[in-house]
């Protein structure tokens, strides 16, 4: 059969320029940011010509804030006000975070994720995440030389709801429009499997700097499909660090080190993991601060064993993959390798022993991600691509409800493919209850208490009636983005009570709101005449693809529809003349809002001219 | 975003890929006609389309995921092939069963408590195998039932002996897991 045929229904005809879209990896240890120019996707280097950024800021005593190697050559310095692998943080309450004392930081509980004390404030991950984004988007603009149209935001695989919502919110407070979170394996995949012309079943195996994820995905005929994914999002290349960190304080008998000493021999203990990637052995020297001088050498096997927990840790979770997706290790053609950790000898051994087969390094294991992420930008922008491909990704972990004794019923099963809706109907238990309590879980296990919870809301107003009359429904959706949104009605009594809930960790749009206009102050930019640019271009995308869908779809449309919906356009067409942001984003809406119907009935034509086509193919 | 808002989707599952409304399915036709529809819908292709294609792509797609996820599971598709009939399954509350089949089933739990206290994780994947042939078994005698005989009664019996099977799959699955991770 040939390739799969793919229209591409709502993106516009007519050519316009190319759109500036980045990919952007936001790691624990490294960031990049990449796009894709002339065709081919390519890392976006700072202007002294490196790839990566690392995922480092300082808040200085000047009230300025650093990002980057400079803050990282001052980490020691200044540990408490420099913030490292802060995506261990993100969407992350003080309970969760394990070896609190392991990090040199203060952390406060605030209501649904830690903040962390600097001299600066208090700051949430996701402010520090956001400054990262943000040096990472001036970087894009003053290279590509123009304003960003939006980027796609890279995610462990095994990222639960919590810490997805936060990523976005973090891109959204650097002022980045977010075209799609994308799981972390699922780009590698992407920008392998488009460079290799891959087909067959595949697992990308990512060691990251503080993430573990497992995914095994089905190329077939220009689709990837992830079958299973799995992981640990608190497993990575710092862990490797730590070990080695260890073996020092017990072959130097050191105890009670201050945060500037700890600081400085996780440095050198990176220092040695990295050298010990080339060379059987390395020294490791350091003075600290009392003056006492470290000397110790560490050769390959001493680091092999001390490490080797860690990559067992890893094939937990590949087993588990393997276990969804009903295959054997011996069913994969090939396991590609993601994240810096794995330049590690030891782990590319161990993965080559478990499946068979060495595992491909052919792609730079720091830049696979940010390049797949590019290439998913390039054409969720509109840039119309030589190579036409669907990505169809999964839900990584159960969604679920508390029942009755502090159970879990799971909703949505985890490795569901997204986007997904799921609706499940409860009743109530007392005669005349007027409301009902929904606690939203995610995780595998049978017990409230050991599953991740996402969000609790009341429904009320449920008319009085007895136990078990009424009928609740609640309805799981999960989007594209892997995010979930839940409403909750009660059906049988014509009074209808819903709700949207947003995760608890997640911030309202007010409050990002307010946190960008904090943060605006320093930018040198109309903030109105930006806001009728964006209007402006959304109106035009608006428009272009709504005279695509009527060449060649108005006769879905009567009379009465057509004028109505010609009416609307022209309102639009009007205000965008006038220059107006008020008017321009009103009559968008108006037109969004009359163009309902016509866009439900093209999709099912769509739909069923595709399908039509393939079975007269297929008998 | 409950079914009221798919006005425009409400074919079946079945009339939606133009597939027969039957049990017996091909898996790879289906593969091949829920990823073509996929593609045709799928939120990617709307991402720089106005708010209403979006919102509507997101609907169809989730619709055309679920469709898919319906007919693919066996017990699933039995289910809803009945409800289309307009038989209940009766799965939570019709428990009764034939003796025969509840002796097998105090027999298989034995067998899964067994291997998961003497940490077996081999006999545990025998289990699952040996299980495995017996639900394929018993899908064959669904489809007859309800391609064939149009045995409502007895499919909705079948449907819910797969149910009790696939909880002991899941069971195994579990006791694997706990054992491994």
């Amino acid at each position: 059969m040939a390739l799969l045929q793919i229209a591409e229904p709502g993106l516009s005809a007519a050519p316009h320029q190319h759109r500036l879209a980045v990919g952007i990896d936001l790691g624990t240890t490294n960031s990049l940011v990449a796009t894709v120019k002339s065709g081919a996707a390519t890392v976006l280097p700072d202007e002294h010509g490196r790839s990566l950024l690392p995922s480092v800021v300082r808040y200085r005593d000047d009230g300025r804030t650093i990002v980057g190697f400079d803050a990282q050559a001052e980490q020691s310095r200044d540990p408490n006000n420099t913030i490292v692998s802060v995506k261990r943080f993100m969407g992350r309450g003080l309970a969760d975070i394990q070896d609190v004392g392991r990090s040199p930081y203060r952390f406060v509980d605030a209501p649904g994720m830690v903040q962390l004390v600097t001299r600066a404030g208090h700051k949430s991950p996701v402010e520090v995440s956001a400054d990262i984004l943000r040096s990472l988007r001036e970087r894009a603009e003053a290279s590509l030389g123009g304003e960003l149209i939006g980027a796609v935001i890279t995610v462990p695989a095994y990222f639960d709801d919590a810490q997805r919502q936060a990523t976005k919110d973090a891109a959204k407070l650097a002022g980045l429009n977010v075209l799609r979170l994308l799981n972390e394996p699922t780009a590698a995949a992407i920008a392998y499997g488009l460079d290799n012309g891959a087909e067959g079943t595949y697992v990308v195996y990512d060691l990251g700097g503080g993430t573990f994820d497992v995914s095994v995905l089905a190329l077939t005929r220009g689709v990837f499909e992830v079958l299973a994914t799995s992981g640990d999002s608190s497993l990575g290349g710092d862990d490797f660090d730590h070990r080695i960190y260890c073996w020092i304080l017990e072959q130097a008998g050191l105890h009670g080190l201050s945060a500037h000493d700890t600081r400085l021999l996780l440095t050198r203990a990176r220092e040695a993991k990295e050298a010990l990637t080339e060379h059987a052995d390395t020294r490791i020297t350091a003075v600290l601060s009392d003056g006492q001088t470290i000397d110790l050498q560490l050769s390959q096997a001493t680091f092999h064993a001390i490490s080797k927990t860690l990559i067992d840790k890893t094939l937990l979770p590949v087993r588990k993959a393997l276990r969804d997706a009903k295959i054997g290790a011996e069913d994969v053609k090939g396991v590609v390798m993601v994240g810096g950790a794995t330049r590690m000898p030891q782990v590319q051994k161990a993965v080559g022993d478990f499946f068979g087969t060495p595992p491909l390094t052919n792609l730079d294991p720091d830049k696979v991600v940010a390049l797949g992420a590019a290439i998913q930008a390039n054409v969720l922008a509109g840039n119309k691509g030589d190579d036409e491909w669907l990505l169809l990704d999964v839900i990584p972990l159960s969604l679920g409800l508390e029942t009755m004794g502090g159970l879990t019923e799971k909703i949505i099963p985890r490795n569901s493919t997204i986007p997904i809706a799921r609706a499940q109907e409860f009743t109530t238990f007392k005669d005349g209850q007027t409301a009902l309590s929904v606690h939203i879980l995610q995780g595998e296990r049978e017990l409230v208490s050991d599953c991740r919870s996402l969000a609790k809301f009341v429904l009320r107003g449920i008319p009085p009636m007895v136990a078990g009359a009424a009928r609740i429904r609640v309805t799981f959706q999960v989007d594209a983005d892997g995010l979930l949104a839940v409403t909750a009605r009660e059906i049988i009594s014509g009074v209808e009570a819903s709700i949207e809930v947003k995760p608890s960790y997640g911030l309202s749009d007010d409050e990002i709101t307010r946190m960008l206009s904090d943060s605006i102050a320093h930018v040198a930019d109309d903030i109105n005449a930006r806001k009728l640019r964006e209007a402006m271009v959304d109106a035009d995308s608006l428009l272009d693809a709504l005279d695509v869908a009527l060449a060649s779809d108005a006769d879905l449309l009567d009379e009465a529809e057509r004028a109505a919906l010609d009416e609307a356009m022209q309102a639009l067409r009007d205000a965008m003349a006038a220059e107006s942001t008020k008017d321009i984003n009103a009559c968008s809406h108006k037109l969004n809002q009359a163009s309902e119907p016509f866009a439900a009935r093209r999709m099912d034509r769509n739909i069923q001219r595709a399908l039509t086509g393939k079975n007269i193919e297929t008998l | 975003m409950t079914a009221d808002l798919f006005s425009d989707f409400q074919q079946d599952h079945f009339a939606l890929f133009g597939l027969p409304r039957r049990f017996a399915l091909d898996g790879a036709e289906l593969d091949t006609l829920w990823r073509t529809a996929a593609a045709q819908v799928h939120p990617d292709r709307f991402a720089s389309a106005g708010d209403t294609e979006k919102r509507v792509a997101l609907m169809a797609a989730t619709r055309v995921n679920e469709a898919y996820q319906t007919l693919k599971s066996p017990l699933a598709r039995a289910r809803y092939l009945l409800r289309l009939a307009g038989i209940d399954t009766a799965e939570e509350t019709n428990t009764s069963m034939p003796p025969a089949f509840l002796m097998a089933q105090m027999e298989w739990r034995e067998a899964i408590e067994d291997a998961r206290h003497g940490h077996d994780v081999d006999a545990l994947e025998r289990l699952s195998r040996q299980l495995r042939q017996d639900v394929r078994a018993m899908e064959d005698e669904l489809g007859a039932a309800l391609d064939e005989r149009h045995d409502h009664a007895g499919a909705a019996l079948l449907v819910r002996k797969l149910r009790f099977l696939e909880k002991l799959d899941q069971e195994i699955g579990d006791a694997i897991e706990a054992l491994l991770f």
